[in-house]
């Protein structure tokens, strides 16, 4: 602020900027700096401040009033820049609330055309350098022409007035005098010429410096700040020439007023000598106005007339001298008068011109100072703003700071906070995933286990089943072996199937039992099917009818020949139903074996061998063997089918769940 | 086989008596011719102690079972 209010002191147009945008900061400048004064017109041309500026603008965000207050400045200067930097301000001031609604610019094309416009500047300020360069070198060149052909001039003039003296006072031999005059004559053509070329000359670089004042002119119409040290180079440059040009020229005027009263001393003597030689001619008219024959031709009549001539001319001389002696005070006095006047006149002249000149280089150096004092001020302002700038990097830099502290306290608080929501979550999560694949674990591994006990059971029950299915099939095996029976042999011998009932059935009691309780005659040699054992029984029937009457008793030959003879007369059923119950008659043989035929015929084995082992005596003896054989094969056959049966409902057990 | 016992017992009994019987017969005709003169009383004799010793013989195999032998005792005897 205390910036502001002192940039505003020194400048007005940023002053009034400033109370334009701001509302309220006139009544402050008022207060501060007093009533503003009306702006004098100084043209800023684009200087580094505002570089600087820029950069700042560019590189921090300022507070609403720097804002402001660098906007101002800036719009004080150059209103593109100001509208370049108002947007900038706008972007990146964040309190700007109150900025003056002005059209945003994109930054790219503001900056291309400062850029633009810096170039132009620049680009102008090299052609105007260059411009002026090249006038002040023409106009130099040709002031120094000038100059110098008015120093020629000066010297001709000089020296045709020192010969015309020279000839006016010197009494050379008439042919000296006549190359002497002629060289006078020369010198008075060169003489002429030289002022001719001089005035030219003059004309010329008063031309050219007009030229090059109208640049100048030009120049600081343009307003370009960076070309006004050249501009006032130049203008100095332009000053000192035609300082100089003047003087060269008042200088000629002096040789000239100078040669004229030496021309005029001349004319006036040449007129006297002219006199003289009329006079002389008057007198002595046979002499030739010649003063190459004037050394030998003269008499000393003529001599004596042209001393008489001489004398009276003297007395003359002497008259016309007291009568200027008299008048030479009044002609004094008025040529002094005249020459006052003339003095004055050119005194004023001169005082004009060197008053002129004095106002230019007063101005010059008003500018030089003012130009000198803006630059310091420059600095100054530069230096303060870069303190400022200073100064406001390192309170942003604390305030950062602490808004740094601030916010990461804050953030480490929600993070920490956070963190251990988060951390909770987690725990809870992974308490609940563990849980749930404890659980899980759990129902698996009680699934795992029922699985197994299930496959064990499975197993044991499959074992089981094999077993059992071994078991039937080795009864299996058995009851084909039973079945292996030819007609009149015996089965194989069961006792590879039993065995390997044995084997199959290894843990089994009962079936080890029932398999040990196989008579061993059918392990060893096998047993008769009941095909046979039928077969078979027709003869033992024939046989026990034919031996029906012998017993313990009777039992010699005679008896023999009485119970054939009785099996032979004797007739029964060949098939007789057995009763369900025995009574004692039926224990006859006869009716044993027709019962026991029946029983047989009807696949009752086991009935035939009951009514067969009651049969008595021989019957009974001759019976014996198929008894045997018949029980060997029931027992067997029961046996076997004790085991099958025990085998199928071992099989049969096994399919069921335990 | 017990019912083939029968058969060879009466294929025995022949086969005794056939060879009792020619040995008596022999005999008889041995001793008739040799010591009774042609007598056929003794040949008849011969045939007949040949006959009843087969058919002794005979009887006695077909009893054999039957018999009780002294050095066995009664509850064996009946062991069929």
């Amino acid at each position: 602020v205390g910036g502001t209010i002192l940039y505003a002191n020194w400048d007005p147009k940023f002053r009034a900027n400033v109370e334009k945008s701001i509302p309220y900061s006139d009544q402050v400048f008022g207060l501060a700096l007093g009533p503003a004064a009306p702006p004098p017109v100084i043209n800023k041309p684009v200087s580094q401040i505002t570089r600087v500026l820029e950069h700042i603008l560019r590189n921090h965000s300022l507070s609403f009033v720097a804002c402001v207050f660098v906007a101002m400045i800036l719009s004080a200067e150059q209103n593109v820049l100001s509208v370049f930097c108002i947007p900038l301000a706008a972007a990146k001031c964040t309190e700007c609330e109150h900025e003056p609604a002005v059209k945003e610019r994109p930054e790219g094309e503001v900056a291309a055309r400062l850029a633009e416009q810096d170039k132009a500047e620049q680009d102008l300020l090299t052609s105007l350098s260059s411009n002026l360069e090249d006038a002040l070198g023409s106009t130099a060149k040709v002031t120094l022409q000038a100059i110098g052909a008015q120093e020629a001039a000066l010297q001709a003039i000089a020296q045709h007035t020192r010969q015309l003296r020279e000839a006016m006072e010197a009494e050379a031999p008439p042919d000296k005098k006549s190359t002497q005059w002629r060289v006078l004559e020369d010198a008075l053509s060169e003489r002429s010429r030289s002022v001719d070329e001089a005035g030219a000359a003059v004309l010329k670089a008063k031309a050219e410096l007009d030229k090059l004042r109208g640049v100048i002119d030009g120049a600081k119409h343009l307003k370009i700040a960076a070309a006004r040290p050249s501009i006032l180079a130049a203008e100095e440059n332009l000053h000192s020439m035609v300082v100089d040009l003047d003087s060269v020229v008042t200088r000629v005027q002096t040789a000239q007023s100078e040669a004229k009263i030496v021309s005029q001393y001349s004319e006036l003597v040449n007129e006297a000598k002219a006199q003289f030689q009329k006079e002389l001619n008057s007198i002595t008219p046979e002499i030739q106005a010649n003063w190459k024959g004037l050394t030998g031709k003269l008499t000393q009549d003529d001599l004596n007339s042209l001393i008489a001539h001489a004398h009276r001319r003297i007395d003359q001389m002497n008259r016309e001298l007291a009568e200027q002696r008299v008048r030479e005070q009044i002609h004094i006095d008025s040529a002094l008068e005249q020459q006052k006047l003339e003095d004055k006149k050119a005194l004023e002249v001169a005082v004009s011109t060197a008053l002129e000149h004095n106002r230019e280089q007063m101005r010059l150096e008003q500018e030089k100072k003012v130009e000198e004092t803006r630059e310091v001020m420059e600095a100054e302002m530069r230096t303060q703003l870069r303190r400022q700038a200073a100064a406001h990097t390192d309170h942003l830099r604390d305030v950062l700071k602490v808004q740094e502290q601030e916010l990461r306290s804050e953030a480490e608080e929600i993070l920490n906070s956070s963190l251990m929501e988060k951390e909770t979550e987690y725990r809870r999560l992974t308490q609940d995933q563990l849980d749930s694949f404890t659980l899980d674990m759990n129902a698996a591994y009680a699934r795992l286990k029922g699985m197994e006990e299930a496959i064990d059971s499975h197993v044991i029950a499959e074992e089981e089943a094999r077993k059992a299915h071994q078991l039937w099939l080795s009864v299996e095996a058995l009851n084909y072996t039973l079945k292996t029976a030819a007609l009149n042999d015996p089965t194989e011998p069961l006792e590879g199937a039993v065995q390997a009932i044995k084997e199959s059935c290894a843990e089994d009691e009962f079936a080890q039992a029932l398999a040990t309780a196989l008579p061993s005659e059918s392990l060893s040699r096998g047993v008769y099917s009941e095909a046979s054992l039928r077969a078979r029984f027709y003869a033992i029937r024939q046989l026990a009818r034919r031996v029906a009457l012998i017993d313990e008793t009777r039992n010699s030959l005679y008896q023999y020949f009485l119970s054939y003879l009785q099996a032979m007369l004797l007739f029964e059923k060949a098939q007789e139903a057995p009763p369900a119950k025995l009574s004692a008659e039926d224990l006859d043989t006869f009716k044993l074996l027709s019962y026991a035929a029946y029983s047989l015929e009807h696949g009752d084995l086991e009935l035939a061998a009951k009514l067969v082992n009651q049969l008595k005596g021989e019957s009974r003896r001759v019976a014996q063997d198929w008894l045997k054989e018949a029980r060997l094969t029931l027992e067997t056959k029961q046996v076997v089918s004790l085991l099958s049966a025990y085998a199928n409902a071992v099989g049969l057990g096994t399919t069921m769940a335990p | 086989m017990s019912e083939k016992e029968l058969g060879k017992k009466l294929d025995r009994c022949l086969a005794d008596s056939a060879v009792k019987l020619g040995a008596g017969l022999g005999l008889g005709i041995v001793f008739s011719v040799v010591f009774f003169k042609r007598h056929t009383w003794p040949v008849a004799f011969g045939l007949g102690m040949g006959l009843g010793m087969a058919y002794t013989n005979c009887q006695n195999d077909l009893r054999a079972p039957y018999l009780i032998q002294r050095n066995i005792k009664v509850s064996n005897a009946t062991k069929y």
